[in-house]
């Protein structure tokens, strides 16, 4: 057990709460114990807490003013700073005052300080929506525009912008493995990507380790929903360009959003709240998705997707528009 | 002049909560109370404008707790607009992840949310408070690693059928996107089985049967004396502060139905002591805004509602608006759907005293017991090979309505189409009913109402507490 506790502060801004939810879900070992284990610890949580109230105004207002330390900020949703920037979309109970003022206030005091979710990291549906009628933003993004409620600028305590663990909803690998090692070893920036998320499931494509790989590799497309095959022709799948481990690190055992049968819509992406497109549908240009698979120059990929097609086995060609396996791999006859 | 207290942040509920408590002369007990959700989010207008279909990736979004239940009240209108009806398999398929939520709902708030504050050190000596507190203190009780673990290992299924929990895209108009291979139905028949044994062993310390066979409050009582398990334990601290008689609210519960088990309807106070049930008239449903930072008329039916902020509204004290069935307050959730259904012990229990933090209690986990052989029936008659998803054509134009039991109660999702686009999207949320405001005739919502009388100010115990929690808020779903 490490001789340092490594003390987590948790506030709920404008959002579902599902990323906490979602980290309730956290596997294999029980939450508290995991975290407990690697030295890490809440000192209040608005879901999980015992302090309610006058209670938990004191605890916070002693975070505010240092007298009661802690290192890691964890916000959970938007930052709401309307109606007319009076903040009163939302005012933390009890206190008055917009909970945005409170975020900013504890950040200063703060080692670090993690966006947990898209809501938090860019903004959230409003912040994509015309007009932004909560005038959200993001810790640190106006959707992909560095600046947000702390700003551009803003460095936490050890020296770090604000680490997005963006995601609609966060996976709880994603925060348990974060948190584990700030209390391990600490973050340099050169762990983090060009928007803030962490490498450690943002050095991948949701695409790596998709379960429809053999369907993508031939074009062999779904069709309508349900559909077995390839989802990025016609259903909107973002997989190919969207940087998340969803498909090597499950979800709720060994669920992902493809195989759940449904697009990938980019939950870790800023802006993927307003893709200019319905979200079940692959927006094409001359039938050619306008959205290629990152790192892939356009010509490469219409050559290899006419060669592909042309070369697409029955067996997968079939399978992809059922809703099952109705032809198996074949088996040589005569093997023992 | 009455002194007025403010609770807040009034925390383990989902979302924001303020309290804001009248006391009486005595200054002991609530004279009066007023309920503020103090955190809007504004998704009916995030959806105004959008395709139709992007409703299914949006309104998951509302709620990280009611995520399901959300898209499956915006997948049954979108359905009624297309007019089409999901094959077997998919409206199955459907109906297990909306219970998988629902009863993992309503295990997260038994243990999480709710038990922490029987730990309270007012309660310190009596007789069941060591165990209580050793059990459940927040955070840190034993049952905490156990219950984790079992609702981890329950929401496999929405791994196995909706991809992930919360917000999946799984459930559509047509059906579901995941047809389940005759492989996957045998692994989660084994998950349920795992859960079943959870139940049986540390929630009830019997099996499902028996708890359901329980047919009274007598009954209730004897089976919970000295029996092991977590629920037998909250009711003898129960029993012995008589939460069954605290928090009765109007005794009007509203269901929409559920499960094609649970029947819609409403329960209402009728001549002395009685009670009458109808059916239920969504046309009677209205919302008011009276009290609310919103403007336009004062009561609009969800069909023709609007939600436009006026954040400097004189009188108004909360983001929630006032829904009313026929101009009454309703209560609803676990309680009311029991009670439509005639469930006979939450009959005899809302008979003596009506609801209650204990009756409410007793309608959540006795529907763990009744649903989870449920959902075995439904993956037994599931055929592997069959439709799940059918394609589904939406008309340019039209108008349709959702109407779902999420874990809390009834939510509703009315929504029109116009060239193409959604032109209206309104939502009543089961919290809206149950922590509304006043309403233009000045009557409390449902939990003002409850809270009146109970004690108050600094030297009282958490009966407040118990009280609000009782409902199992979700005030991020409230405030949509």
């Amino acid at each position: 057990m490490p001789a340092a506790t490594v003390k987590v502060l948790w506030l709920q801004g404008g959002g579902c709460g599902g990323c906490t939810q979602s980290l309730l879900c956290h596997e294999p070992r029980p939450l508290f114990a995991e975290l407990a284990g690697a030295g890490i610890e809440f000192v209040w949580h608005p879901a999980l807490a015992a302090e309610s109230d006058h209670d938990a105004l004191t605890l916070l207002a002693a975070c505010t003013d240092g007298s009661r330390p802690f290192d890691v900020l964890c916000v959970e949703g938007a930052m709401l700073r309307g109606p007319g920037g009076s903040g009163r979309f939302q005012r933390l109970g009890g206190s008055g005052e917009a909970l945005h003022s409170w975020v900013s206030r504890l950040a200063a005091r703060a080692r670090w300080v993690l966006a947990v979710g898209s809501c938090t990291a860019w903004g959230g549906f409003s912040a994509n929506t015309p007009g932004n009628p909560l005038e959200a933003c993001g810790l640190q993004y106006d959707v992909d525009t560095p600046g947000g409620l702390l700003g551009a600028d803003f460095r936490s305590g050890a020296g770090l912008p604000v680490i997005n663990l963006a995601g609609c909803p966060v996976h709880p690998g994603w925060v348990v493995d974060t948190l584990e090692k700030l209390a391990l070893e600490g973050l340099t920036v050169d762990e983090l990507d060009e928007l803030g998320r962490p490498l450690l499931y943002a050095e991948q494509l949701v695409h790596h380790g998709c379960p429809r790989n053999e369907y993508y590799e031939f074009k062999a497309s779904a069709q309508k929903p349900a559909d077995l095959g390839c989802l990025m022709e016609n259903l909107g799948c973002k997989g190919t360009q969207t940087h998340a481990d969803c498909s090597l690190r499950p979800w709720n055992g060994q669920g992902s959003c493809l195989r759940g049968g449904y697009a990938c819509i980019a939950c870790t992406e800023p802006g993927f709240e307003a893709p200019g497109h319905a979200f079940q549908q692959t927006p094409k240009l001359a039938g050619i998705p306008t959205g290629l698979p990152v790192d892939m120059p356009k010509a490469w990929f219409v050559a290899l997707a006419a060669l592909s097609k042309s070369a697409t086995p029955k067996r997968v060609r079939e399978n992809a528009v059922g809703d099952h396996l109705r032809v198996r791999p074949a088996v040589k006859k005569g093997q023992k | 002049m009455s002194r007025r207290i403010v609770l807040g942040p009034f925390n383990r509920v989902e979302g924001d909560l303020e309290l804001s408590l009248d006391l009486a002369a005595d200054g002991r007990s609530v004279a009066a109370a007023r309920v503020n959700s103090p955190l809007f989010r504004g998704f009916e207008q995030i959806l105004v404008g959008r395709q139709p279909l992007d409703a299914l990736a949006i309104v998951p979004r509302i709620c990280g707790i009611c995520s399901v239940a959300q898209s499956a009240a915006a997948a049954q209108a979108l359905a009624q607009l297309a007019g089409v009806t999901p094959p077997p398999n998919g409206q199955l398929a459907q109906r297990l992840v909306q219970a998988t939520e629902n009863l993992a709902d309503h295990l997260t708030h038994f243990y999480l949310f709710f038990m922490p504050d029987f730990a309270h050190p007012a309660y310190a000596g009596r007789p069941w408070h060591a165990a209580v507190a050793g059990r459940f203190r927040a955070g840190s009780g034993s049952a905490v690693g156990e219950v984790l673990p079992a609702r981890a290992r329950f929401f496999h299924l929405t791994g196995f059928l909706a991809g992930r929990w919360p917000h999946t895209l799984a459930l559509q108009p047509g059906g579901s996107t995941k047809a389940m291979s005759s492989a996957e139905r045998i692994r989660l028949l084994a998950i349920l089985r795992e859960f079943r044994a959870f139940l049986e062993q540390t929630l009830f310390a019997d099996t499902l049967e028996a708890v359901l066979a329980l047919p009274d409050a007598d009954a209730l009582q004897a089976w919970a004396a000295g029996r092991a398990g977590d629920l037998p334990l909250f009711l003898r601290a129960a029993a012995d502060l008589g939460l069954e008689r605290v928090g009765s609210a109007y005794e009007r519960y509203l269901s929409c139905g559920a499960y094609e088990l649970l029947p819609a309807g409403i329960r209402q106070p009728g001549a002395a002591g009685t009670f009458t049930v109808d059916r239920l008239e969504t046309q009677k449903i209205s919302e008011d805004i009276r009290h609310a930072w919103l403007t336009g008329p004062d009561a609009l039916p969800p069909a023709q509602g609007e939600t436009l902020v006026d954040a400097d509204k004189a009188d108004a004290y909360t983001w929630c608006k006032a829904p009313r069935y026929a101009d009454q307050p309703a209560e609803t959730g676990a309680l009311a759907r029991q009670l439509l259904a005639g469930q006979p012990l939450l009959c005899d229990l809302v008979a003596r005293h009506g609801a209650s933090v204990t009756a409410r209690v007793v309608a959540r986990l006795l529907e763990l017991a009744l649903i989870v052989p449920q959902m075995e029936d439904w993956l037994r008659a599931i055929v592997p090979g069959e439709a799940f998803c059918l394609p589904v054509e939406l008309p340019d134009s039209g108008e349709a309505c959702g109407l779902v039991e999420a874990a809390r109660g009834s939510l509703g999702h009315w929504l029109s189409v116009r060239r193409g686009h959604l032109e209206r999207y309104q939502i009543i949320a089961p919290t809206t009913w149950n922590f509304s405001p006043r309403d233009r005739h000045d009557q409390p919502g449902p939990l003002e109402h409850a809270l009146v009388g109970l004690p108050a100010g600094p030297e009282a115990p958490p009966t407040v507490q118990h009280v609000v929690r009782s409902f199992d808020p979700c005030m991020v779903c409230t405030v949509h």
